[in-house]
């Protein structure tokens, strides 16, 4: 089984334990490379020092106030900037890329004074990556690079997974899965690909046993719960 | 004393009938502004409450709408009109009878709104979406009465303390509005009044004979009632026995899905094929529709049915009731009894089916409780803010409106004449712009302020404010329909939640078949036709009531008796065991039971002090086992008990309810759990806050669920004083929380705790096994449970 992701890497052989360290996320390798889904839903590739975080949707909150909606408590962006810091911080990433969909529309790029400062902090001293993504399909007024999407050695990163896409990491879906009690959400992660669950505070889900999600992952794939617990386990088959 | 028209008194006596007392007295007293009839089931309280306007309207001058009829049930509404239209077709009255619910075509409600008839018949939603369009003036313009039909029913809910802010509008729309209320018997008539008042005008109540005593026993079977479980299944045989010997019997249940399985069998065990009917809230309006036209007609013989038809729509020859499952609450069963003899003057005839062995105690508590005339109910508490902020709301949408005006008017309401108006403007301050700490809103308000008036900032948002009106927050639904070329014919609906725990090949049970689902398009669970016979049974969210505090006493006094001679022999037998093997609670001592079952610990508490309080000490112990490591895992709270497991035993109960160490930190954690997450989440979708609907598109209620939670996380981090957050612990603490019943228990029990540890499961707490409502506990034994489950399943898939 060449194409199976280094599953037994992350599980030493005869523990039988599968609750990962909180600081170290679940190991797999991927087209060779050797990444890290972490418990936040940040994915740590450590041998490029670059973390990856999909489905930000920063803005979500006042966007719908702007087209009108209700007014939603505007505190998400302090939330997912709260938890983006304390990551970086954690791995000391060099190289931060934000797969799409990383404002909820390019108006919402408009982060108030207190936001955009935070986030030029931590920007500073690091290459900062905003893939496109279909939330918002164009450079927004920030610092950073802007990328349709980013080959990296073995790896390809986009927002939308494409059939047939090898060694992809992507985002896009906001995969959720319910294990023993409410769904929390998951990374997906087959020979071919990693879909990231979305980062972002006030998002919603997609049920990942369902199509798209469940037609998407090859046989074997694996769903990695994000939360206090993150614990790997078969996307498919008997729960 | 006030005459009828002649044509009225022809028409009666030409029935044969007389103009009741009550009746009399509503028409002499038709003149008051605000007036309560108090009237036993059957009394008949409609005709009373309609009489003043039908002679008001006798003489054909009355322009416009003259009456508004407002009832809890969209069947009560059509059902009335119906009935009034008899007599207004007899007596050749010019008056224009129409009902406007959920369920009325757009045509005909476009056309109501352009040319109201005399007599509108509505529910408290369909009011206040039409307060909420621009022309209410002019819809309204004339009227003279407003009825409120079943106001007891409703003065124990927010749909009450919405449609008590609706007529505090109507009111200023129509300043000689004279408001009725009917009332079935109550033990408080005076909070009703209170309730339906102008503020600070008084509200004169009118007492109609109550009537002979009810003729009420326990049902004698062969067979005697389950160690546990619900349903009443073991009693068929002598229901249908009875259903025989009766002309038409009501089989109530106090769920829906209990009502289902219960038909299910009943069908299965009917073998002279009586026509017998189901009706309850889950089933299509076509579904229950064929129920109540077949009852008219008197075609059935007996209806299994649920709450929907605990109010008053007249079914005819009614001439027994049955209860199966304990009554829970002495007045709504006076209530219930009452459907049977819907004659006037007549005793009632009712059966109670205890569906298990404490049952058995509860119904005996229930029959003295009966006999003794002693009602029981719970005082509530002023008028809710989340339903102040959706009037806030509505107000937006029909007209620009003056804050002080608005506060007036609001004040007027019964539930509301004791709001401050820092409170008001709290609402309003939440309506125009999310009422944050942080004012991150201000460019895109909600409301706004125009030269002194408040409106909505953008005119289109009326819509979504217009779909979201009411304040039924049921679990979301989905509806039923069988799969076939035919388009699929419609069936009920069930829970959200349970649809999702389908996979295709699974059988339940809805309106009595069984089906099978095959899928689910288009927030749509297709089935087909199943003919087996076992089927995996739907979940529905019946109403749980909880065991009024009277009753509770009853049951605690009996406990305490030495013997049980009024009690079934097989139930007097279960307490002596209960009483060998552990001991029975009492009031002045509480009893806890450790055993194990199942592979886990559990706990059993019989506090007895209902059961959100119940279930608030199930969120207060679990949470001091999680401190002390003891791993627990989830409970049940039911009115006499919570049921807690885990993967720990535990040894001495007393440490856990310490009253000081319970006290301590409720405020802090109990903000962190399931019962505070879903209060927040009604609160939200009444407030507005969430929108349940959306012009053009329906969100899923999971996906509702999901954000609600992640809101309430987020304010409760970053702007812990926000006013959803006081309303909600404001609710849980009054209601779901109750807490005021847990330091009451403590205080009487003192020290007297008995913690017995035994072998295994207790006669007493078997039943809790089998509750639904079961609460997880976010803890450590989850995280826990889920490692274990993903180990398992890797080594199953042969991955690790």
């Amino acid at each position: 089984m060449p194409d199976r992701p280094g599953l037994r890497a992350a599980f030493p052989s005869g523990t039988g334990a599968h609750r990962i360290a909180a600081m170290n996320g679940h190991r797999f390798t991927l087209s060779g490379a050797t990444l890290s889904a972490l418990p936040s839903g940040a994915l740590w590739w450590g041998d490029r020092a670059l973390l990856a975080v999909g489905d930000l949707h920063l803005g979500r909150s006042s966007r719908i106030a702007r087209l009108g909606g209700t007014l939603l408590p505007p505190y998400e962006v302090a939330e997912t900037l709260g938890r983006l810091d304390a990551d970086i911080a954690r791995t000391g990433a060099r190289t931060v890329l934000c797969l799409g969909d990383s404002f909820d529309d390019l108006a919402s790029a408009d982060l108030g004074e207190d936001h955009r400062l935070w986030l030029t902090r931590l920007m500073a001293g690091r290459r900062w990556i905003w893939i496109e993504g279909n939330h918002d399909p164009g450079p927004v007024a920030l610092p950073g690079e802007h990328l349709r999407d980013l080959a990296l050695g073995p790896l390809t990163f986009r927002h939308i997974a494409q059939p047939g896409a090898r060694g992809e990491v992507s985002g896009h879906y906001h995969p959720k899965m319910r294990v023993a009690g409410p769904a929390r959400p998951c990374f997906l992660i087959d020979a071919s690909r990693v879909i990231l669950p979305a980062y972002g505070a006030y998002t919603g889900g997609m049920d990942a046993t369902r199509p798209p999600l469940s037609d998407l992952m090859g046989p074997g794939a694996i769903a990695c719960l994000t939360g206090p617990t993150p614990c790997a386990l078969p996307l498919k088959g008997p729960r | 004393m006030r005459a009828l028209p002649p044509a009225f008194d022809d028409w009666f006596s030409r029935r044969g009938w007389q103009v009741h007392p009550h009746q009399q007295a509503m028409l002499d007293r038709a003149g008051a502004p605000a007036l309560l009839l108090v009237a036993p089931t059957g009394g008949g309280k409609t005709l009373a409450g309609f009489l003043p306007s039908l002679a008001e309207l006798a003489d054909g001058a009355h322009r416009g709408l003259h009456t508004l009829y407002i009832s809890p049930l969209k069947a009560l509404a059509a059902d009335i009109r119906r009935n009034l239209t008899t007599p207004v077709t007899e007596m050749d009255l010019p008056i224009r009878i129409e009902d406007r619910t959920g369920d009325t075509s757009h045509t005909k409600r476009q056309r109501q709104r352009a040319d109201p008839p005399h007599i509108l018949l509505t529910t408290p939603e369909s009011l206040a979406l039409l307060l909420s369009y621009e022309d209410a003036p002019r819809i309204f313009a004339g009227l003279s009465r407003v009825i409120v039909d079943e106001i007891h029913a409703l003065s124990e809910s927010k749909r009450g303390d919405q449609l008590m802010l609706c007529l505090s509008r109507l009111s200023r729309l129509c300043p000689n509005l004279r408001r009725v209320g009917l009332s079935a018997t109550v033990e408080d008539p005076a909070a009703i009044a209170r309730f339906l008042a102008r503020h600070p005008d008084p509200c004169e109540v009118l007492h109609a004979d109550p009537g002979p005593d009810p003729d009420i026993a326990m049902l004698q079977t062969d067979e005697p009632p389950p160690w546990a479980g619900g349903g009443g299944r073991y009693a068929i045989p002598a229901i249908l026995e009875e259903v025989r010997r009766h002309r038409t019997t009501l089989i109530f249940h106090n769920t829906r899905a209990q009502a289902e399985i219960f038909f299910h069998h009943l069908w299965l065990a009917n073998e002279d094929g009586l026509p017998i009917g189901i009706h309850h809230g889950s089933l299509s309006r076509e579904a229950r529709e064929r129920v109540e036209a077949a009852m008219v007609q008197g075609a059935l013989r007996a209806v299994v049915c649920t709450g929907s038809l605990d109010l008053g729509i007249d079914w005819g020859d009614v001439d027994l009731v049955i209860q199966v499952g304990a009554p829970k609450n002495v007045k709504r069963l006076v209530q219930r009894i009452g459907r049977a003899n819907h004659r006037y003057n007549a005793p009632s005839k009712a059966l109670l089916v205890p569906a298990n062995r404490f049952e058995v105690v509860e119904c005996q508590a229930a029959l003295r409780a009966v006999r003794d005339h002693d009602l029981d109910g719970e005082p509530r508490g002023p008028g809710p803010r989340d339903v102040l902020c959706q009037h806030i709301l509505i107000a937006a949408c029909a007209a620009p409106f003056d804050a002080d005006d608005l506060f007036a008017e609001v004040t007027s309401a019964g539930p509301y004449s004791g709001l401050a108006r820092p409170d008001f403007d709290a609402c309003l301050e939440f309506c125009a712009t999310g009422g944050y700490a942080l004012r991150a809103y201000d460019r895109w308000q909600r409301l706004m302020r125009r030269g002194g008036l408040w409106s909505l900032r953008d005119p289109r948002s009326a819509r979504a404010i217009r779909m979201n009106i009411g304040t039924i927050t049921d679990a979301e639904l989905l509806k039923v329909r069988l799969r076939n070329r035919l388009g699929g014919q419609p069936l009920g609906e069930v829970e959200e939640g349970f649809a999702a725990s389908l996979t295709p090949g699974d059988t339940f049970l809805i309106g009595g078949q069984i089906v099978r689902y095959e899928g689910l398009r288009d927030l749509t669970v297709e089935v087909s036709r199943d003919p087996g016979r076992d089927p995996k049974v739907a979940v529905f969210s019946g109403t749980k009531f909880s065991t009024s505090t009277r009753l509770t006493e009853r049951i605690l006094a009996m406990f305490g008796e030495a013997t049980w001679p009024d009690l079934p022999g097989h139930t007097a037998d279960w307490l002596a065991l209960q009483r060998q093997v552990s001991r029975l609670p009492g009031a002045d001592r509480l009893l806890i039971e450790s055993f194990p079952a199942d592979g886990r610990e559990h706990l059993c508490i019989y506090g007895f002090a209902g059961r959100n309080a119940q279930q608030t000490l199930g969120l207060l112990v679990t949470r001091r086992m999680e401190d002390l490591g003891l791993h627990p895992l989830g409970f049940v709270a039911t009115d006499y008990a919570t049921l807690i497991w885990g993967l720990d035993p535990v040894p001495d109960a007393r440490t856990l309810l310490d009253p000081a160490a319970l006290a301590e930190g409720l405020d802090t954690w109990l903000q962190g759990n399931a019962v505070m997450k879903r209060t927040f989440r009604n609160i939200a979708q009444i407030a507005g806050l969430i929108e349940r609907n959306h012009p053009g598109q329906r969100k899923s209620g999971r996906q509702a669920t999901f954000s609600t939670d992640i809101l309430y996380d987020t304010l409760r981090r970053h702007d812990p004083g926000h006013l959803l957050l006081a309303v909600t612990r404001e609710e849980a603490m009054r209601g779901l929380v109750d807490f005021a019943r847990i330091a009451a228990m403590l205080d009487r029990v003192g020290d007297r705790i008995d913690h017995l540890h035994l072998t295994r499961v207790t006669p007493l707490a078997a039943p809790l096994f089998l509750e639904h409502g079961k609460v997880p506990v976010e803890g450590a034994a989850r995280e826990r449970l889920i490692a274990e489950t993903a180990a398992r399943l890797m080594a199953e898939a042969g991955l690790a």
